[in-house]
């Protein structure tokens, strides 16, 4: 299935699960289904640059932070409508993404990753003292009942929900596009050896460069319409290392080889945190996750698909 | 400026680089020497506060003591943490990417039962060295922080005497530099490693009680360290503890100043600033070979 044909089967079952959803008619399950479909989007995204080159960012949060801010800084500013300030979003983030990769990426593995954590704190510490986008105090986003698209009119939250299924299905398509090409291909020799890589003429910096810039500005994009689901943004919500633990977490799950892994390991991990919230606490929530974490990198490293590829290797040897 | 300000903010700032050398003692071992990125480390020091805070508020102990006596549960936790590493990772050469998560797993999961446990209470501990200070004219030196940094510099000392004149200690030095030769040596280099990275993890116990003396606790407050031992360790040069010593004073000097003249919340961006500029222009450290 090449590309084209992918993202219109992607389209067509985006819609079917929001008129499900529809019929429903429980608002909760927009609410709900926004954030497992914002995880889509952030995990898929960690996976370009963790799960296909190996390079791990623990400052997931930080791109999406800078992706809620910046639609917090347009409010303020002069308000635009949403899916302007996403596209906005993809593009300060996809420039931060850039900017980070280039000072960093000359360096290996391990040192990548703190620095990525380094550069959350630095974010979150710029943001915590700038007054403009509401400091440490936190901004209050207003947003009305109902909206309008073509003379249909829509909740709130419907709307977000079809904003953020956009932004999930443009970074599913982007994911599996990338493992198809050459890109994918080299992106998977840096992964494997980075030193032979480099030996055999594959560009290693510039592909890690795009690596870096497409997965921020995907994290980015996804973090843009948070202000207006939450209504009010402060630093420590922007920032929350929820975000970084959840976008490593759900691709090592799911199996990071393939763009499957992500969208699977966020859809069971994101209902199940839900459903844990709901029932339970949302302090266990990150309990489950780091345990499921810690069980699935020891016992199974190559996530569920990786157990489902092994069990249908097994079932057509017999 | 006021003089007698700034002398006094870079003394606080030397007391608080001694007790950062406490902080980042493990991480100089495990990271620095083992190449293992225990990012979870924070976490157990935090875990050594909450230790040092149960026995001294249900018992009365002092907090120093108690870190002493329980620095061999957490050996036997670092030296159990290793095999499972060894096992699921290193053997496979797995140790990147989900060695990585692995640890950030067990950052998780540490703070969310200790959040589950205790609360997100601020904790703090009694004992006679906190509260009082000494004065030498117009400098002070408050005893809360003079008592960690002395403890420090005592754990660091012991520390690099061990690591250069026993047999073992020199086999870590060994097993950071060559673990081929070593294994040639006749030494096994998965049980020194084991032996290092218990070690590494026993320092968190002392560190942990240190931390509660100089400041009240609650289990997240680990994250600020996560950038600031890594810093530290990197602006030292990766496994050079006298390294590690140095880089410590010089980031408490820099964020006691940055604090004092420019307010406390722009402080945390010192650290990790600090750490990307290392990264950047000189990822070998400023003491680095």
């Amino acid at each position: 299935m090449n590309t084209l044909k992918f993202s219109i089967v992607s389209i067509v079952v985006g819609a079917a699960v929001y008129f499900c959803g529809r019929l429903i008619g429980i608002g909760y399950v927009f609410f709900a289904g926004y954030t497992i479909l914002q995880f889509i989007a952030l995990s898929s995204a960690w996976n370009i640059l963790g799960g296909y080159c190996g390079y791990v960012n623990f400052g997931s949060a930080a791109f999406f932070a800078l992706g809620a801010y910046t639609t917090v800084f347009f409010y303020k500013f002069h308000p635009l409508p949403i899916p302007l300030l996403i596209m906005i979003a993809a593009v300060v983030s996809g420039i931060v993404g850039f900017g980070m990769g280039y000072l960093t990426l000359r360096l290996r593995g391990a040192f990548f990753a703190i620095a990525t954590l380094a550069m959350a704190v630095v974010l979150q510490t710029l943001v915590v003292n700038w007054d403009y986008v509401g400091g440490s105090r936190g901004a209050y986003i207003v947003r009305t009942e109902t909206v309008e698209i073509a003379g249909f009119s829509i909740e709130y939250i419907q709307y977000l929900f079809l904003l953020m299924m956009a932004v999930a299905i443009i970074a599913i398509v982007i994911s599996r596009a990338i493992g198809r090409t050459q890109l994918g291909f080299g992106f998977a020799t840096i992964r494997d050896d980075e030193l032979a890589a480099e030996a055999s003429g594959v560009p290693t910096l510039r592909l890690k460069l795009i690596a870096t810039t497409i997965s921020g500005a995907l994290m980015g994009m996804a973090g843009a319409p948070f202000p207006y689901y939450i209504g009010y943004l402060q630093p420590a919500s922007a920032f929350a290392l929820d975000y970084g633990v959840n976008s490593i977490a759900m691709p090592i799950i799911g199996g990071t080889t393939s763009w499957v892994g992500p969208l699977v390991g966020a859809i069971l991990l994101g209902s199940l945190q839900q459903l844990a919230t709901v029932t339970i606490s949302s302090a266990v929530n990150l309990l489950i996750v780091g345990l499921l974490l810690v069980f699935f990198v020891v016992v199974a490293p190559n996530g569920l698909v990786g157990l489902v590829q092994e069990h249908v290797r097994a079932w057509r040897k017999k | 400026m006021d003089i007698s300000l700034l002398i006094n903010a870079i003394v606080a700032g030397l007391l608080l680089g001694g007790f950062y050398a406490a902080v980042t003692a493990g991480i100089s071992i495990s990271f620095g020497m083992l190449d293992i990125v225990n990012i979870a480390h924070p976490a157990f020091i935090i875990l050594g506060s909450y230790i040092a805070y149960f026995a001294a508020s249900s018992l009365g102990a002092d907090p120093i003591l108690v870190s002493l006596l329980a620095a061999p549960l957490f050996y036997g936790l670092g030296a159990v943490i290793y095999q499972i590493y060894y096992v699921s990772f290193e053997r496979r050469g797995q140790e990147s990417l989900r060695g990585l998560a692995f640890f950030f797993g067990l950052l998780f999961v540490t703070e969310v039962t200790l959040i589950l446990t205790f609360g997100v209470d601020y904790r703090y501990v009694e004992a006679v060295y906190i509260g009082p200070s000494l004065h030498l004219g117009d400098i002070d030196f408050p005893l809360r922080m003079v008592v960690p940094c002395v403890a420090a510099l005592v754990m660091f000392g012991a520390l690099q005497l061990f690591v250069t004149h026993t047999f073992t200690g020199r086999a870590i030095m060994a097993v950071s530099q060559d673990q081929l030769a070593l294994q040639l040596m006749a030494a096994d280099p998965i049980r020194i490693k084991r032996i290092a990275f218990g070690l590494s993890i026993a320092t968190a116990s002392l560190a942990g009680a240190l931390l509660i003396i100089i400041q009240p606790v609650e289990p997240s407050v680990g994250r600020e360290y996560i950038g600031r031992v890594f810093a530290i360790c990197v602006l030292g040069g990766l496994g050079s503890l006298p390294g590690s010593l140095v880089a410590a004073m010089l980031l408490g000097v820099m964020e006691s100043l940055t604090s004092t003249f420019y307010g406390p919340s722009w402080s945390p961006a010192v650290s990790f600033g600090f750490l990307l500029l290392t990264l950047a222009f000189r990822p070998s450290g400023l003491f680095g070979r």
